[in-house]
């Protein structure tokens, strides 16, 4: 069956997104990408070094990627769109992850400032990606702002802790009609397997990686984490049961009346 | 309410007793908890026993790991005068020690930045003595716009301002503002502060908040280890800090831990402060505060900066000179204290490499770039659809 992930008309290859910080190597990087069989890959303006080549992240990226920078340090729309606007003339493309933060203590995006530079950027013709706290009428208002996905968060950025926001992002995936990509928050390769079988589209996945023992070993579970978690959600999980099934039910006896089970 | 009410009603703590009845089993519960208060921290500044330190450091190693990965930010200061008219009983430009005073002319600037920059370096800290005669906000604002050229930022560590003149240096170019207390204790701060405008201790104090409401992005402060009990300035600079981030949650917090080293005139600091107890501050600070940034200058050694390394730090100062035209000139004069880790920039990077890190040179982007332009075309008038 045809399972293609479209984002802003791009065929997208790989549900795992792979985020570039943290790494004690930017070395690692490509080796990270290859295992993980990633093929978006998410990279801070605010640490790209234009001017020194081995300083330089994106020098450490494969060509055949889908390179999306992201807003990092943003603190209101205004400064989101400069920084859009800055990795777009730099020739980063025009893909761009919408991150705007204006609490350092949790690092929790401000979802209003996010779709007021989601209307402005869209259209200026970027494929915008907002990263986002799980609010369905938030939502709502960045697709009609343009938002070619969403990227709601599973918990606070860096913490490992997993999908805390199950319920809200089940509600995205059922109302938004636009990939739900969760982002942040997912700190082990089973819980990146639920967001999957949950319904999400993709997952985008950083600190769990940077910060393992062996990233390389660590991006290729996730990469079959990621596989294993879509696979189950096409296959149709069966609803778990409170009860086992009853191998003599109740109501056979009515099973007589018009030839049916009941 | 500034943070001056909240230091006032502190005043009373009883340190003494706090510090005295603290046990390994208090440690290893505040250690399990997600969100320390601060009589948590208070606590974990108070124990003594090594058992507790190694718990703290294994803590505060995952806690960073997992903000900040296995990163560390360089920086270097670049002193553009040492003109002062304060008297602080430990500074080496005090304005009573007969030392050469000037300035950097705009072309020595040039100069000091292309030096700097051809290490790599992009985040820049510029410092002057406290003189608004000879260098004043307008001088800054003109080293700055010379500066901006070179560096992806730039942060100020100067004289206290007015909420308009930090306004006026973030619309110039700069980002970050470092400005330590040096003592919180009032009555300390009040006779190592013996004459100038320094002694204004409460508009020193409220500085950062001024800062904050002018737009700043980043505060660094701290304590002067070596003015008075470590234990109860670390202890106020924690909350300093968590008190920031309360009230500007958008703006980066950073602390620096800076302790006294031997400087030019005769001052020795009177409560000098151990790399035990200062390794107990960083810890402490870490899981008080785990998303803050920590800065360790060149004060310290090698050896014992390579080893703060995994234990909570995230940014550090590299191939620094406190003399004035001391990136461009070794033999330049008095600095404002002597540099403990002469490692060169390359070195560093290449020792925080060895230790697993990866040294980072820019975390930052002068978003001032094209914004004229942008300015008019998306966000004054953004163009129909």
């Amino acid at each position: 069956m045809d399972d293609t992930l479209i984002i802003g008309g791009r065929q997208v290859e790989s549900r795992l997104f792979i985020g570039t910080g943290k790494f004690a190597d930017y070395s690692l990087i490509p080796q990270v990408i290859k295992a993980a069989k990633a093929q978006v890959v998410t990279v801070a303006l605010r640490r790209v070094d234009f001017g020194t080549p081995e300083e330089n992240m994106l020098k450490y990226l494969p060509e055949n990627i889908i390179l999306m920078p992201n807003t990092s340090g943003a603190r209101n729309a205004t400064e989101a769109i400069r920084i859009a606007r800055i990795a777009r003339e730099a020739g980063c493309g025009n893909w761009v992850k919408i991150e705007i933060i204006t609490d350092q203590k949790y690092l929790l995006p401000d979802n209003f400032e996010t779709i007021r530079a989601i209307e402005v950027l869209a259209k200026d013709g970027f494929i915008v990606l907002p990263y986002m706290s799980p609010d369905l009428m938030a939502a709502k208002r960045m697709a009609d702002a343009g938002a070619a996905a969403i990227m709601p968060l599973g918990a606070p950025i860096g913490t490992n802790r997993g999908l805390k926001t199950r319920e809200l992002i089940q509600i995205l995936i059922s109302e938004i009609n636009l990939p739900i990509i969760v982002d942040a928050g997912i700190g082990r390769p089973s819980e990146a397997t639920e967001a999957m079988e949950l319904g999400a589209a993709a997952v985008l996945v950083n600190t769990a990686i940077a910060t393992a023992d062996d990233p390389v070993l660590m991006a290729e579970a996730f990469g079959q984490a990621v596989e294993a978690g879509r696979k189950a959600y096409l296959a149709g999980p069966g609803a778990p049961q409170r009860f086992a099934a009853a191998s003599s039910p109740l109501t056979g006896f009515l099973r007589n009346e018009d030839g049916v089970a009941p | 309410m500034t943070f001056y009410d909240e230091v006032s009603r502190l005043k009373n703590i009883d340190y003494a007793g706090a510090f005295g009845r603290i046990t390994p089993g208090q440690i290893s519960n505040i250690l399990a908890k997600s969100d320390l208060q601060s009589q948590d921290f208070l606590a974990l500044l108070s124990a003594e026993d090594a058992v507790s330190l190694e718990a703290m450091a294994q803590a505060a190693h995952r806690l960073t790991l997992q903000h900040f990965g296995r990163t560390i930010l360089l920086y270097t200061p670049l002193y553009l005068a040492n003109y002062c008219v304060n008297h602080c009983v430990y500074c080496g430009f005090n304005a009573a020690n007969k030392i050469p005073r000037r300035k950097l002319t705009l072309p020595e600037v040039e100069l000091e930045a292309r030096a700097i920059a051809e290490t790599g370096l992009q985040h820049l800290l510029i410092l002057t003595g406290e003189s608004r005669r000879h260098s004043p906000v307008s001088y800054i604002k003109d080293c700055v716009d010379v500066l901006r050229k070179y560096f992806a930022s730039i942060s100020i560590e100067i004289y206290p301002l007015s909420s308009e003149e930090y306004a006026e240096l973030i619309a110039a170019g700069i980002d970050g503002l470092t400005i330590y207390q040096e003592v919180y204790d009032e009555k300390v701060y009040s006779l190592v502060h013996p004459e100038g405008p320094k002694r204004d201790y409460r508009f020193r104090l409220e500085a950062p908040e001024r800062a904050g409401q002018a737009g700043i992005r980043a505060i660094n402060i701290g304590p002067l280890l070596g003015l008075h009990d470590w234990r109860s300035e670390v202890f106020l600079s924690g909350v300093h800090a968590a008190y920031l981030q309360k009230r500007f949650p958008d703006i980066e917090i950073s602390i620096s831990l800076p302790r006294m080293r031997p400087q030019f005139g005769d001052y020795q600091p009177e409560f000098p402060v151990s790399d035990r107890d200062l390794v107990r501050s960083i810890l402490a600070l870490r899981l008080f505060l785990p998303r803050a940034g920590i800065t360790i200058s060149t004060r310290e050694s090698p050896e014992l900066r390579d080893n703060l390394v995994r234990l909570g730090v995230t940014k550090m100062s590299a191939g620094s000179s406190t003399a004035i035209g001391g990136h461009t000139d070794a033999k330049e004069g008095a600095g404002q204290f002597e540099i403990s880790d002469k490692r060169s920039v390359d070195e560093m990077r290449q020792a925080i490499s060895r230790l697993g890190y990866k040294p980072i040179l820019k975390d930052w982007h002068d978003l001032s770039w094209g914004s004229k332009k942008e300015d008019a075309t998306f966000m004054v008038s953004p163009p129909a659809s």
